[in-house]
């Protein structure tokens, strides 16, 4: 069984190992036919990721909301359930967030917590919503999970002006005080300046504590048992609804959580009219790491590093910064389809026995 | 009450089309089996191609680029959505993820090739369809000052579109075998139908009518292609749910949706509406169409092989 299970491991990492090289030469591709040169492009775009300490820290930065985002897209999927609605899911858990940060005049030892805990449960209420919706009507957590985004985007579009407007625009809330900030002083020192924030480390506790809780506990069990076949789960005994809901409140937190090391880690304040890509992107992360907490927290790393290097790209040699989204896309693409790449690898091996 | 009635009767039709016409291509596509979550994206190909046929057109062609950007439209969305035909017929791909990567890959795709081609993201076309009055039916009380005054000829194209679906879906052999294929494609298989094909046909469709669901926007309301059609697709994904995967049924939802946003965007200057909360209008569609969600679940008339690969072998 557990040979078995490496052995799968393995597998996957060897198709997403693949389809990020496909996604890369289709990005090449794509560069090449804009009349630039692939080599110098991707040569800046990695620079720009990682050529200065500030520069990495900035990455990580980058990819610390895609951790959350992409373990809460895997978390459901384990049970089965595709949460899209993550984007909603962290505009709620960073408005929560936010609300306490601005509202709560206390020392930042008990600020955080509180801010972290309003995100938690912001996301999770934003996600509970479509999980009851599915364990109890049925009805597809696709849509209500949009729906629910949409709901999100305005409820923020016209609460932040109403109740947190900024000093100088309508379109985003005051800056929250250094005090209900996860940035602090020694990190951006060690990181010479970079926006790498505490969120970092939030999202590392929360994949190995995803990891043990899906591969050591009962809950995890139950809960991958409904995701595998949920009728055979409930003939076991298992409370299918009761794990539905769970799977989406826990998903629905971890969203929430990342909204919170965008929107008070990585930024001061919250805009409105704005439905982080992130959540988005989140699917893509959980798709590349195969659904496994490690591997969707490689997966935000990669991410990141093409998001922070595209500025940088674009700066440099005049390739548009949406090269990075594209190359993204692509690998999304090649892991969805990773059949293709399966049956590639097999053409490969059997030619090899051949010979 | 009855002049903004028929003051914001217009606005509430140009909103109502592009989700009709996009909807009414993501039930061509999930009643032949095929779940595509990609609309979104597909509408922004659309969008895309349109915007570009027309701009470069225009100069030249000033009264018929528009309508070139509309076959160059349905074209551009064909042709993209045969990457999700390809992934969820051929390879039994997950339909929803690879939906999600058409919405992810449209979004970026063309912003990308927008940069290359115009320097900004963004496409900007000369002039869109203009509002016509349809004569003599336009006299007609009531009913004429509030459908034949001031409508875009993509309007009429859209509802006769939607009427010829009707026919092929419930009147032809062939819509008899589209849906045979998304209730039970083995049935259908066994009896002749070729399941691969049918499919890929539908999910052309959907492209089709998705990118001209995006052009539609292009050239009536918007006038620019931004890269985005602000999740439309999506809304209109709802619809089709909302509206039970029937013909009349989508006509029903997009209407109540276009009605209701519109509703919601001129509420400020309707003073029988301007005690409501924004807020509380703006999230009006999304809430009534969870609550129709849990309403209809009971009697789901969701197609039964929507989002399962068809293997031949399996039964």
């Amino acid at each position: 069984m557990k040979l078995q299970f490496k052995k799968g491991s393995a597998k996957s990492a060897v198709v997403a190992f693949l389809a990020v090289i496909f996604g890369l030469l289709a990005g090449a591709l794509l560069i090449a036919v804009t009349g630039s040169d692939p080599f110098t492009g991707y040569a800046y775009l990695f620079k720009g990721g990682l050529m200065s300490t500030e520069r990495i820290g900035d990455t990580l930065a980058t990819s610390t909301p895609l951790i959350l985002s992409g373990l809460s897209v895997a978390f459901a999927f384990k049970t089965g359930l595709f949460n899209i609605g993550a984007s909603g899911q962290m505009l709620m858990g960073g408005f929560c967030a936010t609300a306490v940060g601005l509202t709560l005049p206390l020392p930042f030892i008990i600020l955080l917590p509180l801010e972290i805990l309003a995100a938690i449960m912001g996301g999770a209420i934003w996600a509970v919503v479509p999980g009851f919706m599915k364990a109890r009507f049925n009805v597809h957590e696709v849509v209500s999970t949009i729906m629910m985004n949409w709901i999100s985007y305005w409820i923020i579009y016209y609460a932040v002006p109403a109740y947190f407007k900024g000093q100088f625009l309508e379109t985003e809330s005051r800056a929250i005080p250094d005090a209900a900030s996860m940035k602090v002083n020694w990190l951006t020192h060690l990181f010479d300046g970079s926006f790498v924030n505490l969120g970092l480390f939030l999202a590392i506790a929360a994949v190995m504590i995803i990891a043990f809780i899906l591969n050591r506990t009962v809950m995890g069990y139950e809960l991958k048992a409904v995701g595998y076949n949920r009728f055979a789960a409930e003939y076991a005994g298992i409370n299918v609804n009761r794990n539905i809901v769970l799977s989406m409140m826990i998903a629905g937190a971890l969203a929430g959580l990342g909204g919170a090391t965008m929107y008070i880690g990585n930024a001061s304040n919250i805009q409105i009219g704005i439905l982080p890509s992130q959540g988005f992107d989140g699917i893509a992360v959980a798709l590349l790491g195969a659904n496994s907490p490690l591997g969707s927290m490689f997966a935000a790393l990669f991410f990141g590093l093409l998001y922070s290097g595209k500025g940088f790209m674009n700066a440099m040699i005049q390739i548009p910064p949406e090269i990075a989204d594209t190359i993204i896309a692509t690998i999304i693409y090649f892991a969805a389809t990773s059949v293709l790449i399966e049956r590639l690898v097999n053409m490969l091996r059997f030619r090899k026995r051949g010979q | 009450m009855w002049t903004i009635l028929v003051q914001i009767f217009p606005y509430a039709i140009a909103f109502t089309i592009p989700l009709l016409i996009t909807a009414l291509g993501g039930l061509f596509s999930e009643r032949s089996g095929v779940v595509n979550i990609g609309l979104e994206g597909l509408m922004v190909v659309g969008s895309f191609g349109g915007a570009l046929a027309i701009a470069k057109l225009q100069p030249v062609f000033p009264n018929g680029a528009v309508w070139i950007g509309i076959v160059v439209a349905m074209l551009t969305g064909i042709v993209f959505s045969l990457l999700h035909a390809f992934a969820s017929i051929n390879l039994n791909a997950n339909q929803v993820i690879s939906g999600t990567a058409i919405n992810m890959l449209a979004g970026a795709l063309t912003v990308f090739l927008a940069r290359n081609i115009t320097g900004s993201g963004n496409i900007r076309i000369g002039s869109g369809l203009p509002r016509i009055d349809i004569p003599i039916l336009s006299s007609i009380p009531i009913v004429g000052k509030l459908f034949f005054t001031q409508t875009y000829a993509s309007t009429w194209l859209v509802l006769v579109i939607l009427a010829i679906s009707w026919y092929v879906l419930y009147k032809t052999a062939f819509g008899l075998r589209l849906r045979a294929c998304g209730e039970h494609p083995h049935a259908a298989d066994s009896a002749g139908v070729n399941v691969f094909w049918v499919r890929y046909i539908a999910v052309m469709l959907s492209g089709a009518f998705a990118g001209l669901g995006g052009v539609v926007i292009l050239i009536t309301y918007s006038g620019e292609f931004t890269g985005s059609v602000s999740g439309l697709g999506f809304l209109a994904l709802a619809a089709l749910i909302f509206g039970q995967w029937k013909p009349l049924g989508i006509l029903g939802a997009t209407f109540f949706f276009g009605f209701a946003s519109t509703i919601a965007n001129v509420s400020q200057v309707m003073p029988a509406l301007a005690s409501i909360p924004s807020v509380i209008l703006k999230v009006f569609p999304y809430v009534v169409t969870l609550i129709a969600l849990i309403v209809f679940s009971k009697s789901s008339q969701a197609p039964r092989a929507a989002g399962e690969p068809f293997e031949h072998g399996k039964r």
